[in-house]
């Protein structure tokens, strides 16, 4: 089953869990059932229309998901998906 | 990690005016605590310092801010202050950098005035230093005694500069094939250096991950809402050294986009505290075109900053995901700027033309905004008669690599009179 790693902005919905297990084949799927089961997190991480909010860098495989199918993304059972804010420059 | 705004308990002249009420997300608006957080619980925006806009009122002047000391921290009382004891700030002098008439360079390019604000000049050379004095400031304040960044290298002299000079372990993380200046420019001052196999965008994501687990204070991570803020100095600067009246127009490189924004802010905040008056100036931002989001998301007319994978020489401004590449398209749309970009031949033509016409070596970041302004001087977006102000926001002895294959030695001759005479033809 895929990991999501919990940002630390984000745990007070997760009790407190800096990671969860979550099924789901694709990004999509995995966001969804991350979502019912911690419903806190579905209003910070997506917008009205179920996309993912501006400031939300979601990784797959260490790997921008708009460098590869942004929900659509294919997610593997040991593979580790990183919620991420952005980060100032350097 | 959160802490209470200490107040004064001496009647010392020294103490410094606390000036922060809390946190508040640019985006929904939610309030936290100052403390060591950088993103919105509720909705995961960007965070930014709320300052007591009536405290800093009823001591701000233009008279305490010239009797102040010659750095950035003249403009103390505009800055994060989180605690009344002024061991707490760093300085080493960073900020009150030249203003340089540029009449040149104006002239190769076709403006009437043109300035340079040549923040080459800093401790570490480069703007990076104002943001850092402002970031470990605020971390002293909050008790954090080990600090970090992920850096594109100007960011990781900065951090590791700072922190040797407070007798503070640092952490630098870069990306491994920098160009030698800036990551020696790093390790001579012993911080724990971590080179990663990456772009600059892989140790970005590697660092927010690590300080969720460590509690080192990365001061573009989670001190990021007081890092920031260092960059109005730049705008505060720029104001005051033009005898208290705003330019009609700023250039800016643009990495983050968090300059930018901040040079903006620092212009907004002289107007609201009556510091200046007159018009707010346009602000303009450069960038490279082998790392363009957000000059991309201008020419569409979007706010929409499409990441890319870097491909630059300049790379210091290589970002290809750009935190506040948003707030930036929003600062070029309300003042009518413009964000362009350009290749690499015209940054290097770029450096050489800065260095030809007026002495001054900046690294490619200068040479990105010195052809980007000249591109907006061609195409008319920046008119002859504007007052313009192009930000030369690093040194170029740090990025040799970029001009080695363009320039060099006009001609070598033994040590004899008669040989150099033949050469000099």
């Amino acid at each position: 089953m895929p990991t999501v790693r919990i940002p630390t902005p984000l745990r007070k919905q997760t009790d407190g869990r800096s990671q969860v297990d979550v099924a789901g084949d694709d990004l999509r799927t995995v966001v969804a059932n991350l979502t019912a089961a911690h419903p806190g997190l579905a209003d910070r991480i997506l917008d009205e229309g179920g996309d993912l909010r501006r400031f939300v860098n979601v990784f797959v495989r260490d790997e921008d998901i708009r460098f590869q199918d942004g929900l659509d993304t294919a997610v593997g059972d040991s593979d580790v998906v990183s919620i991420v804010p952005a980060v100032a420059g350097g | 990690m959160t802490a209470t705004i200490a107040v004064p308990t001496t009647s010392d002249a020294d103490a410094l005016v606390p000036n922060l009420t809390g946190l508040a997300c640019r985006e929904c608006g939610e309030v936290v605590e100052v403390g060591l957080s950088h993103v919105c619980d509720v909705c995961f925006g960007p965070l930014e310092v709320v300052y007591d806009t009536d405290r800093i009122a009823s001591v701000v002047s233009r008279e305490r801010i010239e009797a102040g000391p010659a750095s950035l921290w003249r403009y103390g009382d505009l800055l994060p202050t989180l605690s009344a004891d002024p061991a707490h700030r760093v300085d080493l002098g960073t900020g009150l950098t030249p203003l340089r008439r540029a009449d040149r360079l104006a002239d190769r390019l076709g403006l009437d005035e043109l300035w340079l604000k040549d923040d080459t000049n800093n401790p570490t050379g480069s703007f990076k230093d104002r943001v850092v004095a402002v970031a470990l400031s605020a971390g002293r304040a909050l008790g954090i005694d080990t600090f970090a960044c992920a850096s594109t290298g100007n960011l990781g002299n900065s951090v590791s500069a700072h922190a040797a000079a407070i007798g503070a372990p640092a952490y630098v993380f870069i990306p491994s094939d920098l160009e030698a200046g800036k990551i020696l420019g790093s390790a001579v001052h012993g911080p724990n250096l971590v080179t990663v196999r990456g772009t600059y965008d892989d140790v970005n994501r590697l660092c927010a991950e690590v300080a969720d687990v460590k509690g080192w204070g990365f001061v573009n991570v989670n001190l990021r809402t007081y890092y920031a803020e260092g960059s109005k100095t730049i705008g505060f600067e720029i104001a005051e050294q033009l005898g208290w009246q705003f330019p009609d127009h700023v250039v800016a490189p643009v990495a983050s986009g968090a300059m930018m924004v901040k040079i903006d802010k620092g212009f907004r905040e002289f107007r609201e505290f009556g510091l200046v008056d007159g018009d707010l100036p346009r602000i303009s931002g450069a960038q490279a075109t082998g790392c363009s989001p957000v000059a991309e998301a201008f020419e569409r007319d979007s706010f929409d900053v499409r990441p890319q994978r870097p491909d630059t020489i300049a790379r210091s401004l290589a970002i290809g995901n750009p935190a506040d590449g948003y707030y930036a398209l929003k600062v070029a749309d309300r003042t009518g700027g413009a964000v362009g970009h350009v290749p690499d031949d015209e940054i290097i033509a770029g450096i050489r033309l800065l260095a030809e016409t007026e002495g001054v070596f900046a690294e490619t970041a200068g040479g990105v905004t010195i052809a980007n302004l000249k591109r907006m001087v061609e195409s008319g977006h920046i008119a002859r008669d504007e007052r313009t102000v192009a930000v030369i926001s690093g040194n170029g002895y740090k990025t040799v690599e970029a001009i080695a294959d363009s320039v060099g030695p006009t001609f070598e001759v033994s040590p004899g009179l008669d040989d150099f005479l033949s050469h000099l033809g």
